[in-house]
């Protein structure tokens, strides 16, 4: 079990260090939607529209982290298991 | 008697010749790229956001762009940020209180330092910013261009002038009640504002 929550909290912190620079890393807060510029070819003015997208932010990695770290402090919680030691 | 009357012809002509000048432009886009874009300093990324729920009606004469005159209307709700939680922030009753304060208008009274070239215009509006129901005269650079039969291009069937008015400008978040309460430090208490809008005035 101890082993088991390293491992997983290991997995939550690559993965989420992982999603976080495969989607830009954005140094900023997470975005569930991006600006998309549009030109008006009339008016030459520039439309904003909003395009759903998750761009996790610098929070995301924080809430990773914090999770990563609750699943190796619960672990400490786990005791070593025992090995039956049998005399020759 | 005649010549009473060729005079009286006349006035009634010019007169409606002057008034034909002075168009009326209605700032509902139906294409929605009308916008104001916002933007303000804070800790970690600056806070940017757009609204495009703009109406608004302005009183343009191609010949006497200093006489333009009217109001731009933004629908508090429609402004937008895109990160969830901080738009909660800005539409709640610390921030905005777009429930309460539905709308933020600006409504321009006179335009000083009158510079046309072409079909451009500048100068500096002077008028009433209304935001949270906080009154406050401002004034705000503008570049207003004027498009004439350019509507048909726009909107199909249509036919009508287009009136492009630009404007940025910044405002204290202090003067209007915008979170009094969070620091300078964490949040600035100038915040960029841009407006890019367009009108149309069908005939």
């Amino acid at each position: 079990m101890k082993r088991l929550l390293r491992t997983l909290a290991l997995v939550l912190l690559v993965a989420a260090g992982l999603t976080w620079l495969a989607t830009g890393a954005n140094r900023g807060w997470t975005r569930t939607s991006v600006a998309i510029k549009t030109v008006d070819d009339v008016t030459g003015l520039e439309g904003i529209e909003y395009r759903k997208q998750f761009v996790p932010g610098l929070d995301f990695l924080g809430g990773a982290l914090l999770g990563a770290g609750l699943l190796a402090g619960t672990s400490l919680f786990f005791c070593k298991q025992q090995t039956k030691q049998t005399k020759s | 008697m005649n010549k009473s009357l060729l005079a009286l012809i006349g006035l009634t002509t010019l007169n409606s010749i002057a008034f034909a000048e002075s168009q009326t432009f209605d700032f509902k886009d139906p294409k929605g790229v009308n916008n104001a874009v916002f933007k303000l300093d804070a800790t970690l990324e600056a806070i940017q956001g757009s609204a495009n729920g703009i109406t608004g009606l302005v009183t343009f004469d191609p010949e006497k762009p200093g006489d333009t005159k009217g109001g731009i209307v933004v629908a508090a709700s429609t402004l937008n940020v895109p990160n969830p939680m901080m738009k909660g922030h800005l539409q709640s009753a610390m921030w905005l209180n777009v429930e309460k304060y539905t709308n933020i208008t600006f409504e321009a009274k006179e335009l000083r330092n009158v510079k046309t070239s072409g079909d451009s215009t500048t100068a500096h509006a002077v008028g009433t910013l209304t935001i949270k129901g906080v009154e406050k005269e401002i004034t705000a650079p503008v570049k207003l261009t004027y498009l004439k039969d350019k509507l048909g291009q726009r909107v199909p069937n249509m036919k009508g002038d287009l009136l492009v008015i630009r404007s940025t400008f910044t405002i204290k978040r202090s003067d209007y009640g915008i979170n009094p309460a969070a620091p300078q430090a964490s949040v600035s208490d100038d915040i960029e504002i841009s407006l890019s809008v367009a009108g149309a005035a069908p005939r």
